[in-house]
């Protein structure tokens, strides 16, 4: 018979180890009494938004912050309304989620993906936030899906382009409501066929990280398949400033056509330079030199100024939009801000929404819960028309609007014309199409 | 050819904006010894003395236009640029050369902020440690450009060329090319030569006025100098404004062909050090001529076929690192750099 012997000196050891296992924060490790993390037990509940505040992306970031401040005022009774009172889903009438009051607190992701993780972590762990949202920034976004997925929260993506976000990166925690690079492509190639014709060389300039990658090898399938030529793809650092040098060489290289696979401050500069050498000016092979910006936005076009002016690209919404969500929403936020939102603003306000309305439909704050209530989902009136939440990738379809720099802008918001609304049927692609395989959703995380 | 030609003429102008930036650092460390971390900080400072012409430049009279609405439907605000209602053409052509007239902004502003910065603060730190120096002036240059952000944003602000300077020339034609072949734009041209007025400006200064001599004994013997009865130290704190001048000029004439942000600074201070050292502890010749070095250097590393070479022989992004690798090899050979002395920050 075997018997236990304990000395003070174990007995003190194996109590530290359990007193210290017991004071770890519960995040991973929720208390057995919670059905989920972060369950809500008194009169409010606690949304986090993680935004960049710095960073190449902070003027997005801003106008990101800008919206869910907007959409909490709205979701608690406040305001106008917004879009609760075009939205086709009625669940939501202002006296909060669940009855109970949306307050929140804020991160900033400063555009690094190891500061996102560090912020998103902080808001659940220390600030008890049910959900994560916002992003201007794929890296960031696959990143803090990611931990939202560990953690057992919902994450709501913001402004996040890559197709792997809802690809080989997708998880069953993470939703988003942005269109993709995959979206870009398949609703440009037709505009840019019709306005360049189906014989062009591309030279391409792309931002080194996910969505450059990702927004890259789309516009290339899409293109190619009109029957340009791609002649080269430069990889660029995220923190170039200068792009003279990378500009340079497109001079020689044959190309009519140059892909800026760039967006933020990048594209101010890309595009300045591109600008500068005269590329714009130039002919090649008897045509017109061509720039072409695959994910536009009115922030990115304010910066660019004159440049833009007749560059084709894509955006997920534009403020011009005549729909009643549109104008519902861009007069609730001019007016409380003096200027219309971006497609950042637009799609973060949405993303508030969306997860409120499937909250009150489940009839529960539970991951889990709010996850089937989004899969599937059909809606309107939020901005883009009649939209699905794929269940299978957790992806929104909608349509996608071409756009196009403003010759003669009317005022100093009205630098993008929309050229044409792609409908979602053209935008559509199988779950297992090539660019978006190689991950699995998985199952929902409730966290305990 | 014409592509080497061309990376070249790149090269210059980027070579040109560390010149000048390692020119004010080597300036200051060689007069008062403090490694000023803050300077990449003055750049940018410089830079947004255009963005703060501009916008004077751009001040805005509102009227009201019944007969146009606005986003939201109400009747829409008409803005006219004062200097145009005051000035008319000449108002407009003002505005349009709004990045060479704030040198008359940022002549006496970045004097003024130098002056203040070695008064205020550098001064306390002389007789302390480099790494002290480092840390204060590091941390002054994280307070400026959070400044700047909170005042003007995050994202970068376009500084356009005047119109008549916004094209590009066919440099091409005149060495024997076809046309189109080599493109440079106008502007940066002009500040290729701004740049080498500016650095002749500041060499004949200190080589042919008594000012510059007091200050270039000073920097090679600060005893003797002030034994002699000469306030070195006032010499001294003249120079980090000037030094300051030089380095905002730099950030005003670049705006154009950087749209100013505010961590340009930061880009630019760490590739200016590395010129400094490369060229030389305390040597002006050697700051300058490291600058267009590894500026012209940087360029050729970014052509496709440079970097093609380098992936096959497994150095990933050699544009990235290429003015680095070459600092390491020139302080392997020459550990004072290309025209450093001895004894300068030498035990």
């Amino acid at each position: 018979m075997s018997e236990l012997k304990t000395s003070r000196r174990g007995l003190l050891k194996s109590g530290a180890g359990i007193g210290a296992g017991l004071a770890v924060p519960t995040i991973f490790t929720a208390s057995s009494a919670a059905a989920y993390v972060n369950e809500p037990t008194g009169s409010t509940v606690t949304l986090g938004f993680n935004v960049p505040q710095s960073g190449p992306y902070a003027d997005e970031g801003a106008d990101e912050l800008r919206a869910y401040e907007l959409a909490v005022e709205h979701l608690n009774g406040g305001g106008d309304g917004g879009m609760l009172n075009t939205f086709s889903s009625k669940a939501l009438s202002g006296n909060g989620i669940l009855g109970k009051q949306v307050t929140y607190v804020t991160g900033d992701t400063q555009t690094k993906s190891d500061a996102a993780r560090a912020s998103a972590k902080s808001m659940i762990e220390k600030d008890g936030a049910i959900m994560i949202t916002g992003g201007s920034s794929s890296g960031v976004a696959v990143a803090v899906q990611g931990l939202c997925q560990e953690a057992g929260v919902i994450f709501m993506a913001g402004l996040t382009h890559s197709n792997d976000t809802t690809g080989k990166d997708k998880k069953a925690n993470g939703f988003r409501h942005f269109f993709n690079a995959y979206m870009s492509a398949a609703a440009l190639a037709p505009v840019l066929s019709s306005n360049y014709g189906n014989d062009r060389k591309a030279y391409h300039l792309t931002a080194d990280y996910t969505w450059g990658w990702t927004q890259q090898e789309s516009i290339q399938n899409a293109t190619e398949a009109l029957g340009w030529e791609t002649v080269a793809n430069v990889l660029t650092p995220l923190a170039t400033t200068d792009f003279s040098s990378y500009i340079a060489p497109v001079l020689n290289s044959g190309a009519d056509v140059l892909v800026l696979n760039h967006y933020g401050g990048n594209m101010v500069n890309s595009l300045t330079a591109a600008v500068q050498f005269g590329l714009r000016a130039r002919q090649v092979n008897g045509k017109n030199f061509e720039i072409i910006v695959p994910l536009y936005s009115r922030l990115m076009a304010r910066g660019a100024g004159e440049n833009v002016k007749g560059i084709f690209g894509s955006t997920n919404w534009h403020w011009s939009l005549q729909d009643e969500g549109s104008q519902a929403f861009v007069r609730s936020f001019g007016e409380k801000y003096g200027f219309p939102p971006s497609q950042a603003a637009h799609t973060c306000y949405a993303q508030t929404l969306l997860y409120a309305d499937a909250a009150e439909r489940a009839g529960t704050f539970n991951p889990c819960g709010i996850a089937e209530a989004l899969e599937g989902f059909e809606f309107d009136g939020l901005g883009n028309g009649p939209t699905l939440y794929r269940a299978a990738d957790h992806q929104c379809f909608k349509d996608v609007l071409v756009v196009r720099g403003k010759e003669n802008p009317t005022s100093e918001f009205d630098l993008l014309e929309v050229v044409e609304i792609t409908p979602r049927s053209q935008v559509e692609y199988a779950p297992d199409h090539p660019m978006f395989a190689g991950g699995e959703l998985g199952q929902c995380n409730p966290g305990v | 050819m014409d592509a080497i030609i061309l990376q070249i003429l790149n090269g210059l102008d980027k070579g040109s904006a560390y010149a000048l930036i390692a020119l004010g650092l080597t300036l200051i460390f060689g007069t008062l010894g403090v490694v000023n971390f803050a300077h990449g900080a003055l750049f940018m400072l410089g830079a947004f003395c255009a963005v703060v012409m501009q916008k004077l430049l751009n001040s805005v009279k509102i009227t009201i236009d019944p007969e146009k609405l606005d986003f939201l439907g109400n009747p829409a605000e008409i803005k006219t640029p004062y200097v145009e209602l005051w000035f008319g053409d000449f108002g407009s052509k003002l505005i349009d050369y709004s990045v060479p007239v704030s040198i008359l902004l940022a002549i006496p502003f970045m004097i003024l902020v130098g002056f203040v910065m070695e008064r205020g603060l550098i001064k306390h730190f002389y007789k302390r440690p480099h790494a002290d120096q480092i840390l204060v002036t590091f941390g002054l240059a994280i307070v400026l450009q959070e400044i700047i952000k909170a005042a003007f944003g995050a994202n970068p602000i376009q500084q356009p060329a005047p119109d008549s300077l916004s094209g590009a020339l066919d440099i091409g034609v005149y060495l024997g090319f076809e046309a189109n072949a080599i493109i440079y734009p106008y502007w940066r041209l002009i500040y290729f030569f701004f740049a080498i007025a500016v650095l002749g400006s500041m060499f004949a200064f200190l080589r042919y006025t008594t000012f510059g001599m007091v200050v270039r004994a000073g920097m090679a013997d600060r005893e003797t100098v002030g034994l002699l009865g000469i306030d070195i130290n006032k010499r001294f704190t003249m120079m980090f404004g000037l030094a300051a001048a030089v380095t905002g000029l730099a950030g005003v004439m670049y705006s154009p062909i950087l749209p100013p942000n505010y961590h340009m600074g930061m880009d630019f201070l760490v590739l200016s050090f590395v010129v400094v050292v490369v060229g030389g502890m305390g040597s002006l010749p050697g700051a300058v001529a490291a600058g267009f070095l590894l500026g012209i250097l940087e360029s050729f590393a970014s052509m496709n076929e440079v970097k093609s070479f380098f992936d096959s022989i497994y150095i990933k992004s050699i544009d990235q690192i290429i003015i680095y690798l070459v600092a390491v090899v020139i302080l392997l050979t020459r550990p004072r750099g290309l025209m450093g002395k001895a004894g300068v920050m030498e035990e």
